[in-house]
């Protein structure tokens, strides 16, 4: 199988529409038999990184690509950046709105998750120049559920 | 414990689901925040929680959680429902405060996320 490849538009601030991406992801994941610890994973690290982009950037894209022995996810925008990326992956932090926080999001968990449960994870993002994210999600390994 | 059991312990109302009230959920999680809900052991569990929006269906899909319970009596919007209805995710509803719904799985040898109690 060669690789299946889509993306998915992200607009900032629709929170009605925000993380039908990522279900989309899981339920592709699922009719091609894959292991259901790496979809849900993966899907938990598409849910956070497209639940960044409609909080903090501006429009971005959640782009995926499916191998028979990897999963790769890209997530982008064009919004603010990260000031600190190192704090940004701490436990705990958040700059989240008040408004977020009503919905239940400013956990501070978002990009430690998405850590948590990518194989590999590279955040590139500065100031002024958005952000994008790839994780890699391997298909030979059960992946941390804890 | 059958969640037709939960929604006595808890004197609770299905919202959706009479159809799956024979589902069996072994541990269970409180949360009004969706990335805690991720960062955890969820798979399967049922979750209690005060927010009533689309995200927390999706959250709860992304999760594997196997059902969904309102507290405070709350009930969600019917775009909520519509979105649980087509996953075939429970919801139930109870009258009681978190505190007090979850001293009352608890009483019923539920476990937390992390099996632990």
């Amino acid at each position: 199988m060669g690789a299946l490849k889509k993306s998915y538009y992200i607009k900032s601030r629709d929170f009605i529409r925000a993380g039908e991406a990522s279900i989309k992801i899981q339920t592709l994941l699922k009719s091609l038999n894959f292991d259901p610890k790496l979809i849900r994973r993966v899907a938990i690290c598409g849910y956070e990184g497209e639940m960044n982009v409609v909080m903090h950037g501006g429009d971005g894209s959640l782009s995926f690509a499916i191998l028979p022995d990897e999963v790769i996810l890209e997530i982008s925008d064009d919004g603010p950046g990260i000031d600190n990326i190192d704090k940004a992956m701490q436990k705990g932090f958040s700059t989240a709105s008040d408004e977020h926080r009503e919905m239940g999001f400013g956990a501070g968990m978002g990009l430690p998750n998405m850590k948590k449960n990518a194989d590999d994870i590279i955040v590139e993002s500065e100031p002024g120049n958005g952000t994008r994210v790839r994780m890699v999600f391997l298909n030979n390994k059960g992946g941390d559920d804890g | 414990m059958k969640l037709s059991e939960i929604v006595v312990a808890l004197e609770a109302t299905v919202v959706y689901g009479n159809e799956h009230l024979d589902k069996e959920v072994t541990t269970c999680g409180a949360s009004d925040l969706m990335s805690d809900i991720l960062a955890g052991l969820s798979e399967g569990c049922i979750l209690l929680t005060g927010l009533t929006t689309v995200q927390v269906i999706r959250t709860a899909m992304v999760a594997g959680v196997g059902a969904i319970v309102f507290v405070r009596g709350k009930t969600p919007p019917r775009e909520v429902i519509d979105l649980a209805k087509a996953q075939e995710l429970p919801l139930i509803s109870s009258p009681y405060s978190m505190f007090v719904s979850c001293g009352r799985l608890h009483a019923c040898n539920m476990t937390g996320l992390d099996g632990r109690r």
